[in-house]
């Protein structure tokens, strides 16, 4: 990235002078970092694994999260040039953030990616910060050395990779992680409650607030149904944030509802409109990393 | 009438919170409190390689007896870069702790350099478990320094740019100290290669 212009020029004048070196001048354009792909469970950019072996370790990763709520991903690249593999392996856990980022206000971050950087001979087990406990540096040392080192030499690649990660299943398996989260019941309670609890404010503050208003003048009245909008929120989100967002937003409205005249009641169907519908969280197929966080833990080795 | 009044009044208190926020004392707080998180990350790691060092040594001591000036390089490297009271709004504070840090790193990879020729000591399975966790410690130390690099340039830039400047002047915010990299005169000159001596071979 800080790779100044007068720098690169330099660096092509260097590559011309040395014209033999044609090779070097073809890859000069690739030091560059590399980039990160898309996120996916197993990813193998090197063509090593046949596509029966990446749907079993996909199937195999797919059947743990659904089971520990802990995310483990593969990736295979030829090369992590000119970055170190840890380099380039944080670039991805930041990019991917594989693993849950936090369960019920506690952050977890329990995300592993497994990096095979092929024609580098590298490899590393990048671990969320939540896993250097279970997955401790010295673990991830030796399941490289034990069982991706050996297998790698030999040329098996699949192997190895398949032993690691049933390892690594077993170690993130004695970790107390909090359960996965219910497919149904995240569709069921998350957004549909809010947007309620969105409409529900609307009606306090456009209805009541002017009853409310009538009756003990304007600041007093929009306080009142501030509170009672903040109160009906926080029973039905139990969160004292939004509740608090809510009942100020209510105020607000109270209070400056009414000042224009009848202008306002027209501006009502503004609201409550869209906004809420996204639909990023598919349960089938798609995958996505749920935010977990890196902070450099794991180990590097070589075959 | 004074039902109007008392209302303009609230919405001029509204009106100032929304001042507030507006001219950036918010953002300022935040960025850093981001600052102090990524600092307190970075002394934890350097605290972590610090807290390894006497095992390794003593590990080491059991086959290389004889590198005491390597050993003593080290220990005294740790005892100093330990010793320092580190201010992070200090850039002078910031630089010395920063150079001892960097003593003790050379002080360690001399050390690793020198095990290279113990093959006994490499193959001791404690040994290669210390190799292991100082490696990821290193690794972390990059990363949270990276970070608190990344949080104080942020920092920086809102800090400084108009108009929270004003805001920054008023309250007191100033530009903070970042870290440098701590080889600049080794990387500004161009590598000599040399292939008459014996290869020093990092630990693979």
């Amino acid at each position: 990235m800080p790779v100044g212009r007068p720098r690169s020029a330099f660096l092509a004048r260097l590559v011309g002078a040395f014209g033999a070196l044609a090779l070097v001048a073809a890859l000069a354009p690739a030091r560059a970092e590399v980039a990160v792909p898309p996120v996916a469970r197993v990813t193998d950019l090197t063509g090593t694994l046949t596509a029966t072996q990446r749907a079993a370790l996909n199937d195999k990763l797919a059947a743990f999260e659904a089971r520990k709520g802990s995310q483990i991903v593969v990736l295979m690249v030829p090369t992590t040039q000119p970055e170190d593999i840890a380099q380039f392996g944080i670039r991805v856990g930041d990019t991917w953030k594989i693993g849950r980022k936090s369960v019920d206000g506690k952050s977890v971050d329990d995300g592993l990616i497994l990096i095979v950087a092929k024609d580098d001979h590298r490899m590393r087990i990048e671990v969320g910060t939540g896993l250097e406990g279970a997955v401790t540096d010295l673990a991830a040392n030796r399941i490289l050395d034990e069982y991706l080192r050996p297998s790698f030499r030999a040329g098996d690649f699949y192997g190895g990779i398949d032993h690691a990660v049933d390892r690594l299943i077993g170690l993130v398996d004695g970790e107390p992680l909090p359960p996965p989260r219910q497919a149904p019941q995240r569709s069921g309670r998350g957004v549909p409650g809010f947007q309620g609890v969105l409409m529900l404010l609307f009606a306090i503050a456009f209805v009541g607030g002017p009853i409310l208003r009538s009756l003990f003048g304007r600041p007093v009245g929009a306080a009142a149904t501030g509170g009672v909008a903040g109160f009906l929120a926080f029973l039905l989100l139990g969160t004292v944030g939004l509740a608090a967002a809510a009942g100020v937003l209510a105020f607000i409205i109270a209070l400056i509802g009414g000042l224009g005249g009848g202008g306002w009641t027209t501006g009502r169907g503004g609201f409550g409109g869209g906004g809420f519908g996204g639909g990023s969280f598919g349960g089938g197929g798609g995958f996505s990393g749920g935010g977990g966080g890196f902070s450099g833990g794991g180990a590097s080795g070589s075959w | 009438m004074r039902s109007i009044l008392r209302a303009s009044w609230w919405v001029a208190v509204l009106l100032g919170g929304a001042l507030v926020s507006g001219c950036g004392y918010n953002d300022i707080q935040t960025l850093d409190e981001q600052t102090k998180s990524g600092w307190s990350e970075v002394l934890n790691q350097y605290q972590r390689r610090a807290d390894l060092i006497p095992n390794l040594v003593n590990t080491v001591k059991g086959y290389a007896q004889q590198e005491q000036a390597v050993l003593i390089g080290v220990t005294e490297a740790r005892a100093k870069a330990t010793s320092i009271k580190v201010d992070a709004n200090d850039a002078d504070s910031l630089k010395k702790f920063q150079q001892a840090q960097g003593e003790l790193s050379g002080a360690l990879s001399r050390l690793l350099v020198v095990t290279e020729n113990y093959p006994q000591l490499k193959s001791d399975q404690n040994f290669r478990d210390l190799q292991a966790q100082l490696e990821g410690t290193e690794n972390r130390i990059t990363v949270a320094r990276k970070r608190y690099i990344d949080a104080v340039q942020n920092y920086n830039v809102t800090v400084r740019q108009f108009p929270v400047n004003l805001t920054a002047m008023m309250f007191g915010y100033k530009v903070k100290p970042n870290f440098t990299v701590e080889n600049e005169a080794q990387i500004s000159k161009p590598p000599t290669v040399d292939f008459g001596a014996a290869p020093a071979k990092p630990t693979g």
